[in-house]
C-alpha cells in the first residue's frame, strides 16, 4: 500500500496535452507549491485547471499562466491577476466563473459518485443560463452536474505512506473535496511521515483517496495580504 | 452629513445578535468587527473555512496557512474551527449562518443585487457571494446611496449583471436604513444631518416613508 514517489517530478507522470486538473488551495494558502513547479519545467500544455483562483502573475498557477500553458479555467475569482485577465480580454483564454459554494459541491460531488444536484446559488443570473430549474419548497434551485479531473493534486501538511492526510488551519479549502475528485489523486506533504504515525481519528482525507503521495520541498507559502495590528 | 465607512459599519453593528453566526463580507462588511456591541457575542465565520475569526495577527505572527476570505492573515478565537470549502458552504446552504453581510454596486426595491461583475471592465469572478446571497436568513447590504456622479444605485432594475434575486432584507448606505418590503423600499433612519428630502433625491426605486423618520445617534 505504499503510495510514495520520489518528488513532484514523478508524481505528475501521465498528466499530458489536454488534460483536465483540479488543483487545490484558496487564494495562495495550501496550493501544491512543487507540483505546479514540475508541471511548468514539464512544458505540459492546453490544460483545463479547475481551482478557485488563478495564483497571482507569478506564483501559483500565475505560473502556468505565463508559459501559456492553461488553455482554460474553472473557477470562482481570478481577480488577482493581471495576466489571467490580459489573456481572457485577448481572447487567449477560456474561463468558466462558478459560485464558490457550488464549485467545491461540484467537487465533492464528483468524488462521492453524485452526477448532478441542485443548488439556489446564481438563480436569476447569468450562472442559471441553459440550466434547469426546479422549486424545492417554494424557492428556486438549479440542476449542477459533478466534476471529475484526469489529475487531482492536492497539499496537505501532514500525510502518510498510505496517502491519509491532514491539513492545516484554513490551507485545507479546496483540497478535501479536490481529493477525491481525481481520476488519480496526487498528494504533496509539508511532512511525510510512515503509516501509523498519524492519530487515525485526526485524518482528513483517507489514504483511498490518494494514489501518490511525497515529501514536498522549499515551500515558500507566499502570503497575498500580510495583515497585522 | 452621511455616514462614513466606519459608520456605516458601527450602524450595521447594532443588528448584531447574542449567538449570531455571522460572515462578513470583503471591505466596509469587515469593518463590522471593530464595532460588536459590548455584552453581545457572535462568531465569525469565513468561507474558505473558520467559524471563530480573531483579529489580525501581531507583527511578525502572520500565518500563511490562516486567512480570511479577502486573503488577508487573521487569527482564530478560542471555540473556533476549521473545515473544507464544501462543508463552509453547506453551513452557508443550510441556513445555519444567522446573518451575511456584503457589499454591493446596485440594489433594488424588491431586494436584487447586483455585486460582483461590471462588463467590459471587471471580471474577477462571483467568488462566493452568489451562494451567500441565495441562502443566508438574513442579509445585510453595506453600500453607498448614490454613485460619485450622483447616480441613484437603490433602483428599480439592476443594470449590472445581477448577484441574486429578491434576497436583500436591509441596506445600511450612507444616507439610510432602509429595509426592503414586499411594497418597496421603507425608510427606517437617516443619517444625522441628512433629510427625508435627499435621500428620497437620491433614490430611484420606490420608497416608502411612513410617518416620523429617527435619525441616527453615534
Amino acid at each position: 500500500m505504499n503510495k510514495v514517489v520520489k518528488d513532484a517530478i514523478e508524481a505528475i507522470v501521465g498528466i499530458e496535452d489536454g488534460m483536465t486538473l483540479m488543483v487545490g488551495g484558496f487564494g495562495l494558502s495550501g496550493i501544491p507549491e512543487n507540483s505546479i513547479t514540475a508541471l511548468v519545467n514539464s512544458g505540459v500544455k492546453d490544460l483545463t485547471c479547475i481551482s478557485n483562483n488563478a495564483g497571482v502573475d507569478d506564483f501559483g498557477l500565475g505560473l502556468l499562466l505565463q508559459k501559456r500553458q492553461i488553455k482554460k479555467m474553472i473557477s470562482s475569482y481570478v481577480g488577482e491577476n493581471a495576466e489571467f485577465e490580459r489573456q481572457l480580454l485577448a481572447g487567449e483564454l477560456e474561463v468558466d466563473l462558478i459560485p464558490q459554494g457550488t464549485l467545491a459541491e461540484r467537487c465533492r460531488a464528483g468524488g462521492a459518485g453524485i452526477p448532478a444536484f441542485y443548488v439556489p446559488a446564481g438563480y436569476g443570473t447569468e450562472v442559471a443560463e441553459g440550466k434547469e430549474i426546479r422549486i424545492f419548497d417554494g424557492k428556486p434551485h438549479l440542476l449542477e452536474h459533478a466534476l471529475i479531473a484526469d489529475f487531482a493534486i492536492v497539499k496537505a501538511w501532514k500525510g502518510d505512506t498510505h496517502g491519509n492526510l491532514i491539513y492545516r488551519n484554513t490551507a485545507n479549502n479546496f483540497n478535501q473535496s479536490m481529493a477525491t475528485a481525481g481520476k488519480i489523486t496526487i498528494a504533496e506533504v509539508e511532512e511525510l511521515v510512515p503509516a501509523g504515525t498519524l492519530d487515525p481519528n485526526q485524518i482528513h482525507t483517507p489514504g483511498i483517496y490518494i494514489q501518490r503521495i511525497f515529501q514536498g520541498t522549499d515551500y515558500e507559502k507566499r502570503i497575498e495580504r500580510i495583515t497585522e495590528r | 452629513m452621511a455616514l462614513t465607512k466606519e459608520q456605516i459599519a458601527q450602524r450595521i453593528a447594532r443588528e448584531l445578535k447574542n449567538g449570531y453566526y455571522v460572515n462578513l463580507g470583503i471591505g466596509i462588511p469587515t469593518l463590522v468587527a471593530n464595532y460588536i456591541p459590548e455584552g453581545v457575542e457572535v462568531v465569525l465565520q469565513s468561507e474558505n473555512g473558520m467559524l471563530g475569526i480573531g483579529p489580525f495577527p501581531l507583527k511578525g505572527e502572520a500565518d500563511p496557512d490562516l486567512i480570511n476570505a479577502g486573503k488577508q492573515t487573521v487569527t482564530v478565537l478560542p471555540g473556533g474551527s476549521f473545515f473544507d470549502s464544501s462543508a463552509s458552504f453547506g453551513m452557508i446552504r443550510g441556513g445555519h449562518v444567522d446573518l451575511t453581510v456584503l457589499g454591493a454596486f446596485e440594489v433594488t426595491d424588491k431586494g436584487d443585487i447586483a455585486s460582483w461583475k461590471i462588463p467590459g471592465k471587471m471580471v474577477k469572478g462571483m467568488g462566493g457571494a452568489m451562494d451567500l446571497v441565495a441562502s443566508a436568513k438574513n442579509i445585510i447590504v453595506a453600500m453607498q446611496h448614490t454613485s460619485k456622479d450622483g447616480q441613484s444605485k437603490l433602483l428599480k432594475e439592476c443594470t449590472l449583471p445581477l448577484t441574486g434575486v429578491a434576497r436583500v432584507k436591509k441596506i445600511v448606505s450612507d444616507l439610510a436604513v432602509i429595509e426592503v418590503t414586499d411594497d418597496g423600499f421603507r425608510l427606517l433612519e437617516r443619517a444625522p444631518g441628512v433629510t427625508v428630502e435627499d435621500i428620497q433625491e437620491a433614490t430611484e426605486g420606490r420608497l416608502l416613508i411612513e410617518g416620523d423618520i429617527p435619525e441616527m445617534q453615534f
